[in-house]
């Protein structure tokens, strides 16, 4: 009897190392093309090579005597050129994987492309030819685009830990070519899988979501999507949808979501997290003033979700205005202020961008001056200094184009660069805390640490105050509650805390309701994903932004959900309950509108006026290391090799052998 | 490692036992019968000695390695022992059938000698023992991976096909001379068959120094294959007449009836 070890399978263990942590890039397709990475079904296998250099990359792509190989990059490489290079001879490779550093890089990084949302906002041929694509500004000069192209391989990303240093460690021992010999065999591979189910693009994908063959139907994707936090100062009847006579509306709009290259991670601090805390101090600044002393106008906060792909949100908000399915509609709205990226101003300098077009109009152009005007005297007695950019420059990419594209809406953008972005990291993971100098003093515990206030937490702070007094003006408020409109820095320190540092802190679980409290612990993610799963920061900035503008109710548990002030009142049309922990009620005006791009619902997937994005399905998501003994490490041909050589023979007809481009 | 090292250890380690399933069992309904009731009885001891070892673990220390190799090697005694205990009560229950048999059946000789029964005993306990030794190696030898990651030598799924084997021929040799032993009443011979199983298993506490434990093992296969080859009643003369055709026992046995 060959001796047997007891517990588990112990062969398996032998043979195979499996990785714990791993981040792949996932298949995201809109209507025209698909973008992101794909392995084959039963996984890639490669043999591994850590790049050295980008000379080293002749090793990978036609010298080595091993092909396929699984690049190893370090931070450094992850650079289009390389990963372009690769692409093209994605023959011999068989996958990615990307080593993410423990601190930022030094160079600017970003996946995103160089003109963001492009064709969904304010400026196409209609619109003013000569500000379409980008002519007069590159938003995001540093953008290399590779978030949007495609790669038939996996790529993934491995935090620099032990598991690396066994990948490392492997490599040493077996794959290191030593003074130009060729390794011999046994050679370390790794295997990855992210095998994506959906193909060429949305109307492909979400027609096959629909043959129905059998009991349990598979779905291969799904629209990306989730809820806008809305809320105003005067409750609004939320049942009556549509025109409301009288209600005339001032918009202050900010973003929620963020992306990088790799799923689920988005730390998006200057991109998304600066913009929505300054909202939602200056909501909190404002909730005094505006109960105390209502200003003529009510001002309504929005946080649009899936702003970075094609404007999910606010594109559906404007449609369910246009539509009458939303509490106001377009007539209401008097104007729009909107918070952008406002972390790295440096100098304190902030720039109010405004739309060159709609200016032109008179009414439109009085409406901005009276806006910046409200700015500039609200931001008198405090540490900024605010300008206007050149007055034939664009909007940057912003919600507000959305309202735009409708009619021309007298708006102000709130942002930190004159031109160009100055976040060198734009819709990446090194957008992170680090990048807006939030820091701690060492040796602090967390709770210490949620109560320190940090210099960018100061510098926020001021910038709320001004937002909250410029908003009270445009609402038409009095003059002396001016004075008394002042954000709370403790309040910014604890967001910036909570969203950017650690969401599982003693204040977030005051606030949050004990059966939502499993979504907190990781790092915050800000990507926007599948309209199926509602995301952690639209439930936190939901409860936050109740707790900041609304007021506590003293009535029992059960009249608070079931959204009533007691056994008397059976109606309540305008306001919103929410139950909090340890027992009190907060009577709030928040409530949540579904950010759905208005192409799912009217099945329009090749629109090309709203969002068609979707994420593809997948099974399962993997990654390990092991040993290879001979140079046939697919014995049977795998799908990739037998479609490569489908299309050398002669039927190039075939769309998968086009490159899988829809046009 | 992929389809080739599958098929390849496959053919290693359950080739001879198949061929010589083909070629001598596979015509005779009966001898399959009793292949298949061998095997069900080895798989009852290996039954019986997991239940025990099951139980064992349990109550043991769990994180004292010095105690957890001694109980693998009590279940390995164990084991090989309760092998032969069922070897020898499935001898005892073939002749108590095979005496059945000849009441019931029409013909005066006995359908089945019980040279013939040792032998398609043994293969099956072989069969059986082979599967269970080897089948979860081959389940991981398809993925992409070898064995070597964390250094252990590279030879094991081979290594393994070769042991496996070695211990399918052995069991058919052990059946025999068993058997044999029974019938002449030597019990020496029984031991040094027990014996020669106890040491063929605690050979493998050799791995992974696998020339330790495989070349011992094949010297115990070739010298158990000639003392079964003696024991059937082979001899010299027999085989120099069977290897040049010209037995005519054998020639006559396999005519055909007309």
């Amino acid at each position: 009897m060959v001796q047997v070890c007891v517990g588990g399978n112990s062969v398996e263990k032998k043979i195979y190392v499996h990785l714990n942590y791993t981040v792949p890039c996932v298949r995201l397709l809109n209507a025209t093309h698909q973008i992101g990475c794909q392995s084959s079904l039963s996984g890639n296998v490669g043999v591994l090579h850590v790049l050295e250099s980008e000379d080293n990359l002749d090793w990978v792509l036609k010298s080595g005597p091993n092909p396929p190989y699984l690049v190893i990059l370090e931070s450094p490489l992850f650079t289009r050129s390389i990963m372009m290079k690769l692409k093209n001879g994605s023959r011999r490779v068989a996958g990615v994987v990307v080593v993410a550093p423990n601190a930022n890089p030094l160079e600017a990084f970003s996946p995103h492309t160089t003109c963001p949302n492009e064709n969904s906002g304010v400026y196409s041929e209609d619109y003013d030819p000569a500000l379409a694509h980008c002519n007069v500004t590159v938003w995001n000069p540093f953008g290399n685009g590779l978030a949007y192209e495609e790669f038939d391989f996996p790529i993934f990303s491995l935090k620099d830990d032990n598991d690396t240093h066994v990948i490392r460690q492997c490599y040493m021992e077996h794959n290191r070519a030593v003074n130009g010999s060729t390794p011999q065999y046994p050679l370390c591979a790794m295997q990855l899988y992210s095998h994506m189910s959906a193909v060429t693009n949305t109307a492909t994908c979400m027609r096959r979501n629909d043959i129905d063959f059998s009991i349990s139907p598979e779905m291969v994707c799904d629209p990306l999507g989730d809820y806008n936090v809305w809320a105003s100062t005067r409750p609004i009847n939320n049942t009556a949808k549509g025109h409301k006579m009288w209600e005339s509306v001032v918009i202050a709009a900010a973003r929620l979501d963020s992306r990088s290259f790799f799923f689920d991670i988005a730390p998006g601090a200057d991109s998304g997290v600066s913009g929505f805390v300054t909202l939602l101090a200056a909501a909190h600044a404002l909730r005094n003033a505006t109960q105390e002393a209502p200003p003529n106008r009510t001002i309504l906060y929005a946080f649009f979700q899936g702003e970075t792909f094609d404007y999910i949100g606010s594109s559906r908000m404007v449609y369910d205005m246009q539509n009458n399915q939303f509490a106001v509609d377009l007539d209401n709205v008097h104007s729009v202020l909107e918070i952008g990226q406002v972390g790295l101003h440096t100098e304190s300098k902030l720039w109010l961008h405004s739309d060159p077009v709609s200016r032109k109009n008179s009414s439109v152009l009085f409406q901005v001056r009276k806006l910046i005007e409200n700015l500039q005297s609200a931001a008198g007695g405090l540490n900024i200094s605010m300008d206007e950019p050149s007055v034939s420059q664009p909007l940057p990419p912003s919600s507000f184009q959305r309202f735009l594209r409708a009619r021309p809406i007298p708006g102000v953008v709130l942002e930190d660069h004159q031109s160009a972005f100055s976040n060198r990291f734009y819709e990446s993971m090194y957008d992170n805390a680090e990048y807006l100098n939030i820091s701690y003093p060492p040796n602090m515990t967390p709770e210490e640490q949620l109560e320190f206030v940090t210099d960018t937490a100061k510098a926020l702070t001021e910038v709320a105050t001004m937002v909250a007094k410029a908003l009270y003006m445009q609402a038409g408020g009095s003059e002396p509650q001016l004075s008394s409109i002042k954000a709370d820095a403790q309040i910014v320190t604890r967001l910036l805390y909570g969203f950017l540092v650690r969401s599982n802190n003693s204040w977030f679980q005051q606030l949050i309701p004990s059966d939502l409290m499993s979504h907190l612990g990781k790092p915050t993610n800000f990507y926007v994903g599948v309209t199926q799963q509602s995301s952690e920061p639209t439930l936190l900035v939901q409860h936050l932004l109740a707790n900041l503008t609304g007021s506590t109710v003293n009535i029992t548990q059960e009249n608070c959900q079931n959204q009533r002030e007691d056994e008397n009142d059976k109606e309540n049309k305008h306001v919103g309950w929410h139950t909090q922990r340890e027992g009190f009620c907060i009577r709030s005006t928040v409530r949540l509108s579904k950010a759905l791009s208005p192409a799912f619902d009217m099945r329009e997937y090749t629109s090309k006026d709203y969002s068609t994005w979707t994420e593809s399905r997948w099974k399962s998501i993997k990654g390990r290391i092991f040993l290879v003994a001979s140079h046939d490490l697919e014995v049977n041909p795998s799908p990739h090799r037998v479609k490569d050589n489908i299309c050398k023979a002669d039927l190039t007809h075939l769309p998968s052998c086009n490159g899988l481009k829809g046009e | 490692m992929t389809a080739a090292v599958f098929f390849g250890c496959t053919f290693i380690a359950f080739g001879p036992a198949i061929a010589l399933f083909l070629f001598t069992i596979a015509r005779e309904p009966l001898r399959v019968i009793f292949l298949i009731a061998g095997a069900f009885f080895w798989l009852v001891s290996l039954l019986l000695s997991s239940l025990v070892w099951f139980i064992s673990v349990q109550i043991s220390n769990k994180d004292s390695a010095a105690q957890q190799k001694g109980l693998l090697i009590f279940g390995v005694v164990l084991s090989v022992l309760l092998q032969e205990t069922f070897r020898f009560a499935y001898y005892k229950l073939l002749k108590k059938a095979n005496e059945g048999l000849l009441a019931l059946s029409q013909e005066e000789t006995m359908p089945i000698s019980i040279r013939q029964l040792a032998y398609v005993s043994g293969l099956g306990f072989g069969f059986m023992s082979g599967a269970f030794s080897v089948v979860n190696i081959l389940a991981d030898s398809v993925g992409p991976g070898t064995v070597g990651i964390h250094g252990d030598p590279q030879h094991y799924f081979l290594s393994s096909a070769f042991m496996t084997m070695a211990i399918i021929l052995l069991h058919m040799f052990w059946g025999v001379v068993f058997f044999d032993a029974c019938e002449k009443q030597r019990w020496w011979a029984v031991a040094a068959v027990v014996i020669s199983h106890l040491i063929v298993s605690c050979l493998t506490f050799q791995n992974p120094r696998y020339v330790a434990s495989l070349v011992p093992t094949y010297v115990i296969l070739f010298l158990m294959g000639i003392w079964a080859f003696y024991a059937a009643g082979g001899s010299l003369r027999n085989l120099k007449l069977c290897l040049t055709c010209k037995d005519k026992d054998f020639l006559l046995a396999n005519h055909r009836p007309r």
